[in-house]
C-alpha cells in the first residue's frame, strides 16, 4: 500500500469499515483520489470498483482534488432566491469553473453547499470557510482578483 | 439575589445566533459564578439565551443576549433589559417529558445528569426481567417516532424472541429531513438519554452490539454521544446482563435514503445504501445477518421516561391510538420557531397559532413530515395530531418537521422544491422512484416556469400514483406525497399556472415582474444602488428583460413600495 495511506491502519481492515476508511482519506487528502481508491481496495479487501461505486454513491465525497481557495456558494433557500444561481452565473464568467470544478492551476475551486446559515446576509459565498456576504458582481471580482494576488 | 450559576444555551443553533461569544465573555467575567454550557431550551427565536439560576432556587432567563459587556454587566447585576418571560400561551399547550433536561443539565457531565433523575430507568429495568421491560414499553403505547409508527414494544418482542450469537440494536440518528432537528438537539443536549434507553433496550431485547448511525453533518452530536459514551464505559454501566456492551458511532456520508432501515444496514456494512426487499426482515436477518432492530432516537429517548414512570402512567398521556408526546421542529413562516414538546392529539391550530405564534391571516397551510409528508390546508387545523388522523389527511406525521407555509407562498413551488430534494435522494435501484420523481421533478418545473399544460396535472397525480406503488422503500412511496397533497387541496393554485399562466402568490420567478408604486415611492435610489443587474433606470422603471427578480429592491425600500406582479400578457 502506498506509504500516504499508512494512516487507514489505525482502522480495523474489514469491509464494513471501508465508508469510515474513505471519510478518513478525505479528511486528510481533501478528496479521494485514484492512488487512494487503490489504497483502501487493496487495504479493505474489496475490488477498486466496488469502492467507486460506495464512494459515488455518498454525496459527501469528493473525486476531484480542491483548489487553494475553495468557493462554496450557498445554495439555501433564502440564498437560492436572492441570486445563488447568478453567483454561479458570473464564477463561470471569471474563471470557467461551474460546481464540482477546479481551475488548471489548481488555485480555485467552487462549489455549491445547502445553507451556510447567513440567510439573512443572502447572497453569500466562503472562501475557505470565511464567509462573504451580499455579494454582487462588482465586490465578487473584487475578492476573486484579491485571492488570486495573494 | 445572588447568582447560584449561569446556563447558556450552546447546542449548534445557539452558536449559530453567538452563543459562543456570551459563553467566553460570561467565563471572563462571572468571577466565583459557575457558567455552564448546556443544550437547547427549544426557544430558537430567542437564541442566544442565558439562565441565571439564583440562591433561592428561581431562575430568570435572558433573550438575544450580545456578547457586549454592556450585555453581559446586565445579567450579573440581573438588571431588567433583555428578560425573557416563556409565553403562556406555549406554557399551557407543551408537556416536557423527553426533553425535561435538555437545556438544564451539561450534555458533557454523566454526574448532572445522574443527579437528574439519569439512568433511574435504567436501574429499574435491571429489577425487572426483560420480559417485563418489553411488556412496559408495549403497555405504554409507544410507537416509532422515526415516521413509520410501528409499535415499538412489539418491535423489541421479536428481536428478544431470536435465538442468536449475536443480536445487534441499531440508533438511527439520520435526520435528513430539510427543516427537521428534533434528533439533533436531543443528542446535542441529553446525549445519556439516548444512550440510557439503547442500554435499556439491549437488556430487553438480548441485544449484544450497539450502533448509532449519525449523520456527519452533526459534529456536535457526535462529539457529545463519545464523551458520553466514554463515561459509560468508564461508569461500568454498559455492563448489562452481565455482558461488557459495545456502543459503536457510525458516522453517515450524506444520503438521505439512508433513513430507510435496510438502506441503512447496508450502509452500516461499509456498502452503497441501497434499500433491498423484505422480508427478510432485520429481526430475522439484518447486519451482517444477524438479527437487528432499528429504533429512531426519539423513541430511545422515550424509553427512560417510560421505566421511570411505568408503562401505565406513560400510556395516560395522549390518544387512543398514540400515546405519549412529540416533538416537532417549528420553522417557516411563524413568530417563534424552535422546538416544541406536545401530548400526541393537541391540534395544528394550538401548535402553530398558539405556540408557534404564526399570523392567523397569514398562514395558508403546513407542511408536516418533510419530503415524505403532505401538506395540510389552515381549513383544517383543527385536527389533532396523531399518527392515524394525520394519515386519513395524506400527510403523516414523520419525523415531526412541521414547515408553516404563509399566504406569499405558492404551493407548485413548494412541492417542486421538494421533489427536487427527494430525485437527487433517489438511490436509483426501482425504476418507478429513478425514473418518475424525475419526471414529476420536470413537470414541475415546466408547470411554475409557466409552460405547462393542463394534461400534466393528470399526468402528475398518475404517475405519483404509480411511484408508490413501484417503489421498494419509505423513500419511493412517500416522494410524491407533496404533490398529490398540493395537487388535493390546492388544485385551483396548479391551475392558474397552467390554465392562466400566472402564480397566484406572486412567487414564481418566470411568471412575475417587479413594479415601483409611484405614489409611495420617495425617491431615495436606494433600489437603484442596489440592483445588482441595474435594471431599474433614472425613472425608476424596472427593465423586466434585465430584473432576476432576486428581490434586493423589494428588500431595501424603506417605503415598501415595490410589489411583485403579474405579467402584462397574464394579468
Amino acid at each position: 500500500m502506498d506509504e500516504k495511506f499508512s494512516f487507514l491502519t489505525k482502522i480495523a481492515a474489514e469491509p464494513s469499515n471501508l465508508i469510515k476508511g474513505l471519510q478518513a482519506i478525505q479528511a486528510a487528502e481533501g478528496y479521494v483520489s485514484n492512488d487512494a481508491i487503490n489504497a483502501a481496495a487493496e487495504y479493505f479487501g474489496i475490488p477498486p470498483v466496488e469502492v467507486e461505486g460506495v464512494l459515488s454513491f455518498y454525496a459527501q465525497f469528493k473525486r476531484v482534488k480542491p483548489g487553494k481557495y475553495q468557493i462554496a456558494v450557498c445554495d439555501g433557500t433564502a440564498c437560492h432566491i436572492k441570486g445563488a444561481p447568478l453567483v454561479h452565473e458570473w464564477l463561470k464568467q471569471e474563471l470557467g469553473l461551474a460546481p464540482g470544478e477546479t481551475d488548471a492551476d489548481g488555485l480555485f475551486s467552487v462549489e455549491t453547499v445547502a445553507c451556510l446559515g447567513c440567510c439573512s446576509l443572502a447572497p453569500v459565498i466562503s472562501i475557505n470557510g470565511r464567509v462573504y456576504a451580499k455579494l454582487d458582481r462588482k465586490n465578487l471580482k473584487k475578492i476573486l482578483k484579491e485571492y488570486a494576488e495573494k | 439575589m445572588k447568582i447560584k450559576f449561569l446556563r447558556v444555551g450552546v447546542a449548534s443553533c445557539g452558536i449559530a445566533a453567538g452563543a459562543d461569544k456570551v459563553f467566553e465573555k460570561l467565563c471572563e467575567k462571572a468571577g466565583d459564578i459557575p457558567v455552564i454550557g448546556v443544550g437547547c431550551l427549544g426557544h430558537c427565536y430567542a437564541e442566544p439565551l442565558v439562565e441565571a439560576v439564583t440562591e433561592d432556587g428561581s431562575s430568570i432567563l435572558f433573550r438575544d443576549v450580545k456578547g457586549t459587556d454592556e450585555a453581559i454587566d446586565n445579567i450579573l447585576s440581573l438588571g431588567e433589559k433583555d428578560r425573557f418571560e416563556i409565553p403562556e400561551k406555549r406554557k399551557k399547550h407543551e408537556l416536557v417529558k423527553v426533553l425535561a433536561l435538555a437545556g438544564k443539565v451539561n450534555p458533557t457531565d454523566i454526574s448532572d445528569y445522574i443527579a437528574n433523575g439519569g439512568y433511574e430507568g435504567l436501574k429499574k429495568a435491571l429489577t425487572l426481567s426483560p420480559e417485563e421491560v418489553v411488556n412496559q414499553v408495549k403497555i405504554s403505547g409507544l410507537r416509532g417516532r422515526g415516521g413509520g409508527g410501528f409499535p415499538t414494544g412489539t418491535k423489541w418482542s421479536f428481536l428478544a424472541a431470536k435465538q442468536a450469537e449475536e443480536k445487534i440494536l441499531i440508533c438511527n440518528a439520520d435526520e435528513g429531513d430539510p427543516g427537521a432537528f428534533m434528533d439533533r438537539s436531543l443528542m446535542e443536549s441529553v446525549p445519556h438519554q439516548l444512550l440510557e434507553g439503547m442500554l435499556i433496550a439491549a437488556y430487553a431485547t438480548g441485544a449484544t452490539k450497539l450502533f448509532i448511525y449519525c449523520r456527519a453533518e452533526y459534529p456536535m452530536a457526535i462529539k457529545h454521544l463519545r464523551i458520553a459514551i466514554e463515561q459509560i464505559y468508564a461508569a461500568k454501566l454498559n455492563i448489562v446482563n452481565g455482558r461488557s456492551l459495545e456502543i459503536i458511532i457510525k458516522e453517515g456520508a450524506g444520503a438521505f435514503v439512508c433513513g430507510e432501515e435496510t438502506a441503512l444496514i447496508a450502509s452500516l456494512e461499509g456498502k452503497r445504501g441501497t434499500p433491498r426487499f423484505r422480508p427478510p426482515f432485520p429481526t430475522d436477518s439484518g447486519y451482517k445477518t444477524f438479527p437487528t432492530m432499528i429504533n429512531n432516537v426519539e423513541t430511545f429517548g422515550n424509553v427512560p421516561v417510560i421505566l421511570r414512570e411505568g408503562g401505565e402512567e406513560f400510556a395516560k398521556t395522549g390518544t387512543e391510538s398514540s400515546k405519549g408526546t412529540k416533538l416537532f421542529a417549528l420553522a417557516g413562516d411563524l413568530k417563534n420557531p424552535g422546538l416544541v414538546e406536545v401530548p400526541m392529539g393537541k391540534t395544528l391550530n394550538e401548535i402553530v397559532f398558539e405556540i408557534g405564534g404564526a399570523d392567523k391571516d397569514n398562514v395558508k397551510a403546513v407542511q408536516i413530515g418533510g419530503p415524505s409528508g403532505g401538506c395540510i390546508p389552515v381549513e383544517l387545523f383543527d385536527t389533532p395530531v396523531d399518527y392515524d388522523s394525520l394519515k386519513a389527511l395524506g400527510a403523516i406525521i414523520g419525523s415531526g418537521g412541521l414547515i408553516v407555509i404563509g399566504k406569499d407562498r405558492c404551493m407548485v413551488e413548494t412541492a417542486r422544491y421538494f421533489l427536487d430534494f427527494t430525485h437527487r435522494e433517489s438511490c436509483g435501484k426501482c425504476t418507478f422512484c429513478r425514473v418518475g420523481t424525475m419526471r414529476m421533478f420536470e413537470t414541475l418545473e415546466r408547470i411554475v416556469a409557466g409552460k405547462g399544460k393542463e394534461s400534466d396535472l393528470e399526468m402528475l397525480e398518475d404517475l405519483g400514483k404509480k411511484i408508490k406503488a413501484g417503489a421498494l422503500c419509505g423513500l419511493g412511496q412517500t416522494a410524491p406525497n407533496p404533490v398529490l397533497a398540493t395537487l388535493r387541496y390546492f388544485r385551483n393554485e396548479y391551475e392558474d399556472h397552467v390554465i392562466r399562466h400566472r402564480c397566484t402568490a406572486h412567487q414564481c420567478n418566470e411568471l412575475v415582474k417587479l413594479e415601483i408604486d409611484s405614489s409611495k415611492c420617495i425617491k431615495c435610489k436606494l433600489c437603484i444602488k442596489t440592483c445588482p443587474v441595474d435594471a431599474i433606470d433614472g425613472n425608476f422603471n424596472i427593465d423586466a428583460e434585465k430584473c432576476t427578480r432576486c428581490n434586493s429592491c423589494f428588500d431595501v425600500c424603506p417605503k415598501n413600495a415595490i410589489f411583485r406582479t403579474d405579467l402584462e400578457e397574464n394579468k
